[in-house]
C-alpha cells in the first residue's frame, strides 16, 4: 500500500502547479512593488506547462496514482486541457484588466493556480474523498476570487453569496457522499461501479446520489440549484465572471460525466430522469429568463445556465455519444465565452466600464470589426450554422435522438429558438440602433490576440472539426469503456 | 470497544458533579439569598454601564482575521496529534508526508508575517 | 449495553433539543452558546461509536475555535435581530409543511433501505481491529501514508484559506509606526546616548 501511494507521476501537471503556487506566493510576498504582472505570466507560463505535461503524458492509457486516489485517463487529459486553455486566456483577460484598472493584486493568480489545481483534482477525482478535496480547494479560492474587489459593494455580496449557497451545495454533496459511504462502504469509485453492477438497487445509496446529483448541479449552476449564479455573474469583476464561465463550468461538468458514468453507471436508468428534469428546467429557463435582462453579465449568466442545459443533455443520454456531444459542447463554450467577454471588458466608454447591453448600440458603425466578432458569438451561441456552436448543439441532439430521448431533443431545439431571441437581439442593438455614446477603441495586443483566436475558432471550426471531435470521442470512451448500460439496454 | 467507554466513566461522572454543583448553586442562591429587588438599586449608577444592555458593537475586522487565523492553525496541529502517535510504524515516508504538509503551511505562514497581518498596529 | 444506550438517547436528546434552540432562540448570542452545548454533545455520541481522535477534535477546533469565530461574527454584526425576525411566522407553515413532507419521504425510504451485502466488510476494511491500538494511532498509521494525496490536499486548502482571509480582511496602513523589536534589541548605547562635559557655570550652547 505504501508504495503504492507514492506512485505519483500521473498527477506531475498538478503537483508542478501546487509547487509553482506557493513559489509564486514567495516571490509575491517578498519582491518590492507591485508584481500582479509577474507573477500572472508565470502563471500563464505554468499553466500552459502543464497543459503540455497533461497532452505529452502517456498516450491513452489510464493511470491510477496515489493508491487508486486519482485517475488519469483519456477523458480527464481532454477535460484538463479545455480548462487550462480556460484559465490561461481568462487569466490573461484578467492581467490586461488589473493592469488598466490599477487593481492588482498578486493573491489574485495564485489562487487562480490553486483553483485550477482544484479543478484538476476534481476531474482526476477516482474516489469521493478525492472528489470532495478538488471541489473544496476549487470552491475555496473561488469564492475569494468573486470577492476580490473587497471595496466594491456589489463584488463583496457576490463573493458572500456564492460563499453562503456554495457551502450549502457542499453540504448537500458530503451529506449524499456519507449516504453512499454508508449504504455501500466504501468510497473508491472503483468499488462503488463493483457494487452497483453485482447486487439489486439500493435504497440508500440512491438518495445519496440524488443529494449528490444536487450537489453538483449546484455547482454547474442548473436550474432549480441556479439562484446564485446572475448575482454573483453580475457581481463579480468582469474577468472574474470571464473566468466563473469557462474554467469551473467545465470542470464542474467534467466531474458530474465522472460521477455519473464511473461509479454510477449502473444506476441510469435510476438517476437518468433526475437529469432529464434538471437539463429541460436549465435550458427553458436559461432561454426565458434572459430575455428581459438589461444588463449583459447577467444576460450571459442565464445563457450560461442554458448552455449547461444542453450540455446536461449528453450526461443523461449517458451513452459514448453523450459524453462525446458534452465533451464537443464543452470545448466550444469555451470558446464562444472567452470571445463574449472579452468584448464585454472592452465595453467601456470614456475610460469607465459600462455593462447594459444598450450600451452596444450602434456598435457596428463606430467599431464594425467588434460588432462583428460579437455577432459571430452571439450567432455560434444561438446555434447558427456553420459556426462552430451548431457543432455542440448538433452532436448533443443527435446522442438525445438515437438513444430514443426525443423529448428531451425537441425541447432542446425549441429552447434554442427561444434563447436565439435575445442573442439575435443583442445583434440588432449593435447593427440598427443609434450610437448613444460610441465605446472605446480596443486596446491591447493580447485582447486582440484572444478576440482573434476565439473568432477564428469559433467562424472556421466546420473545416476541421475533426481535432476536436476525435479527442472528443476516444476522451468518452476512455471513460464509459466503449460502451454504456444504457445504450443496451434500450 | 467496552473498555475505551469504560475508561470515560470519571468523565461522566465528573460532569454529572459538575451539573450538579452548579445547579445546587444557583438553586441555593435563589433559595436562601436574600432579594428586594428596587428600580433605583437595578439602574446604574450616574454614568455607569447599562446593566442590561445590547451587547452588540461594531469589532474591528482584525479580531475576525486573528480568529480565523487561528482556527487555521488550530486544525494544522489537529494533524500532528495522530501524526505524533503512529510516527513508529509510518516511518520515513510518514515523516516527509508530514514535513511537507508543514512546509506548504509555513509558506502561507511566511505570507502572513510578510504581509503584517500578525502585527496589531 | 444498556447503560450505552440510555446515554445515547441522553445525548442525542439533549443535541437535537439545543439544536432546536440555535433556531428559536431571540438573542443570537444564545444560539451560538445552544450550538456549543450541540457540538458538546455529539462529540459525546463520537464517542459512544468509539471515534475518539473525532470526539475530541470536535471540542477543541468546533467548541474551542469555531464557535468562538461565532461569537465573534455574531457581535460584529451591528444589525436589528427583531427585524430579521420577521416574517418568521408568515414562513412557519411553508417551512413546517416542507419538513413534514421530507420526513414522510425519509419514513417511507427507510421501510426499503437496504445495504449493499458487501457494504459492512468493505467498510471494516481500513480499521484495524478495536481494541488492539488506538483510535489516533489508527487514523495516523493511514492519513500520511495511504492517504498522503487527500492530506497535503487539505494543505493546500488551509493554505488557500489563509490566503483568502488574509487578502479580504488585512488592510495595510503605510503611515503606522510598527514596534519593530529587533531594532530595539540591536541598539546600543552609542547610538542613543551622548555624554556632553558640560563645564561648571558656561551650560551649553
Amino acid at each position: 500500500m505504501m508504495s503504492q501511494s507514492l506512485v505519483m507521476g500521473p498527477a506531475l501537471p498538478e503537483i508542478l502547479l501546487a509547487v509553482l503556487a506557493l513559489a509564486m506566493l514567495m516571490l509575491g510576498v517578498f519582491r518590492k512593488g507591485d508584481t500582479t504582472a509577474l507573477v500572472g505570466w508565470i502563471a500563464v507560463a505554468g499553466f500552459a506547462v502543464a497543459g503540455v505535461m497533461t497532452l505529452m503524458g502517456s498516450g491513452h492509457d489510464t493511470e491510477l496514482a496515489f493508491g487508486g486516489q486519482f485517475i488519469n485517463d483519456g477523458f480527464a487529459r481532454f477535460t484538463k486541457v479545455l480548462v487550462l486553455l480556460g484559465t490561461i486566456m481568462t487569466t490573461i483577460m484578467a492581467l490586461s484588466w488589473m493592469k488598466r484598472e490599477g487593481e492588482g493584486r498578486f493573491e489574485f493568480p495564485v489562487l487562480i493556480i490553486l483553483a485550477t489545481v482544484g479543478m484538476m483534482m476534481m476531474i482526476s477525482a477516482n474516489s469521493l474523498m478525492s472528489l470532495y478535496m478538488g471541489l473544496e480547494l476549487q470552491s475555496l479560492a473561488l469564492y475569494v476570487i468573486a470577492a476580490f474587489q473587497r471595496d466594491n459593494l456589489r463584488s463583496t455580496e457576490a463573493g458572500l453569496k456564492y460563499f453562503v449557497l456554495g457551502s450549502l451545495a457542499s453540504g448537500l454533496l458530503l451529506y449524499g457522499m456519507s449516504l453512499v459511504y454508508g449504504f455501500a462502504g466504501t468510497v473508491s469509485f472503483d468499488g462503488l461501479a463493483e457494487i452497483a453492477n453485482a447486487g439489486e438497487v439500493s435504497t440508500g445509496v440512491l438518495v445519496g446520489i440524488i443529494f449528490m446529483v444536487a450537489g453538483m448541479a449546484f455547482k454547474v449552476s442548473a436550474v432549480p440549484f441556479h439562484m446564485w449564479t446572475p448575482d454573483v455573474y453580475e457581481g463579480a469583476p468582469t474577468p472574474v465572471t470571464a473566468f466563473f464561465a469557462t474554467a469551473p463550468k467545465i470542470a464542474a461538468l467534467a466531474l458530474f460525466c465522472r460521477v455519473m458514468m464511473g461509479p454510477f453507471e449502473a444506476y441510469a436508468p435510476q438517476w437518468q430522469q433526475v437529469i432529464v428534469l434538471i437539463s429541460i428546467l436549465s435550458m427553458v429557463l436559461g432561454a426565458f429568463a434572459a430575455i428581459n435582462q438589461t444588463n449583459i453579465k447577467r444576460m450571459m449568466a442565464y445563457s450560461s445556465i442554458g448552455h449547461v442545459g444542453y450540455a446536461l443533455i449528453g450526461i443523461a443520454v449517458g451513452t459514448t455519444a453523450g459524453i462525446q456531444g458534452v465533451l464537443i459542447y464543452l470545448a466550444i463554450y469555451l470558446f464562444m465565452n472567452v470571445g463574449a467577454f472579452t468584448i464585454i471588458l472592452a465595453m467601456r466608454q470614456k475610460g469607465r466600464a459600462v455593462e447594459n447591453i444598450n450600451d452596444l448600440a450602434g456598435l457596428s458603425k463606430t467599431n464594425p470589426l467588434m460588432a462583428a466578432a460579437m455577432t459571430i458569438f452571439m450567432f455560434s451561441m444561438a446555434g447558427v450554422p456553420p459556426l462552430a456552436g451548431f457543432y455542440g448543439k448538433f452532436f448533443i441532439f443527435m446522442s438525445a435522438m438515437d438513444a430514443g430521448l426525443i423529448t428531451l431533443g425537441v425541447i432542446g431545439v425549441l429552447s434554442s429558438v427561444v434563447s436565439a431571441f435575445y442573442y439575435i437581439r443583442l445583434i440588432k442593438v449593435m447593427y440598427f440602433d443609434d450610437v448613444v455614446e460610441p465605446l472605446d477603441r480596443l486596446s491591447g495586443a493580447t485582447q486582440k490576440a484572444m478576440l482573434a483566436i476565439s473568432f477564428v475558432v469559433i467562424l472556421l471550426f466546420f473545416l476541421v472539426p475533426a481535432p476536436v471531435v476525435d479527442g472528443a470521442l476516444a476522451a468518452a470512451e476512455s471513460l464509459t469503456g466503449g460502451t454504456s448500460a444504457l445504450a443496451s439496454s434500450h | 470497544m467496552q473498555d475505551m467507554l469504560l475508561e470515560y466513566l470519571p468523565v461522566l461522572i465528573f460532569i454529572a458533579i459538575a451539573t450538579a454543583v452548579a445547579a445546587i448553586a444557583i438553586g441555593a442562591s435563589y433559595v436562601v439569598a436574600p432579594r428586594n429587588p428596587d428600580s433605583e438599586k437595578d439602574s446604574a449608577y450616574e454614568c455607569g454601564f447599562e446593566a442590561f444592555d445590547d451587547a452588540r458593537s461594531k469589532f474591528q475586522v482584525r479580531f475576525y482575521l486573528v480568529a480565523i487565523l487561528f482556527i487555521i492553525f488550530d486544525l494544522e496541529v489537529a494533524f500532528l496529534f495522530p501524526w505524533a502517535v503512529s510516527l513508529g510504524a509510518i516511518g520515513m515516508f510518514g515523516f516527509w508526508s508530514m514535513m511537507v504538509f508543514l512546509g506548504v503551511l509555513t509558506i502561507g505562514f511566511i505570507y502572513e508575517w510578510r504581509k503584517g497581518a500578525l502585527e496589531w498596529e | 449495553m444498556i447503560v450505552q444506550g440510555l446515554i445515547f438517547y441522553m445525548l442525542a436528546a439533549i443535541m437535537v433539543a439545543s439544536a432546536f434552540m440555535v433556531v428559536t432562540s431571540r438573542n443570537p448570542v444564545h444560539s451560538v452558546l445552544w450550538l456549543i452545548l450541540a457540538f458538546v454533545n455529539s462529540a459525546g455520541l463520537f464517542l459512544l461509536l468509539g471515534a475518539e481522535f473525532v470526539a475530541m477534535l470536535v471540542v477543541v477546533v468546533y467548541v474551542g475555535a469555531v464557535a468562538v469565530l461565532f461569537l465573534f461574527v455574531v457581535m460584529m454584526l451591528d444589525i436589528n435581530y427583531l427585524k430579521v425576525r420577521e416574517g418568521f411566522l408568515t414562513y412557519l407553515p411553508m417551512g413546517a409543511a416542507l419538513g413534514v413532507v421530507l420526513l414522510c419521504e425519509i419514513a417511507v425510504l427507510a421501510g426499503g433501505w437496504t445495504m449493499a451485502p458487501e457494504a459492512m466488510g468493505l467498510r471494516a476494511v481500513p480499521a484495524p481491529e478495536p481494541g488492539t491500538i488506538s483510535n489516533s494511532q489508527a487514523l495516523g498509521q493511514v492519513i500520511y501514508t495511504d492517504y498522503v494525496y487527500l492530506f497535503q490536499a487539505a494543505g493546500l486548502v488551509l493554505l488557500v484559506a489563509m490566503i483568502g482571509s488574509i487578502m479580504l480582511t488585512h488592510r495595510s496602513h503605510p503611515n503606522v509606526r510598527r514596534q519593530k523589536v529587533a531594532d530595539q534589541i540591536a541598539r546600543r548605547k552609542e547610538r542613543t546616548l551622548k555624554l556632553n562635559k558640560v563645564p561648571t557655570g558656561k551650560g551649553i550652547s
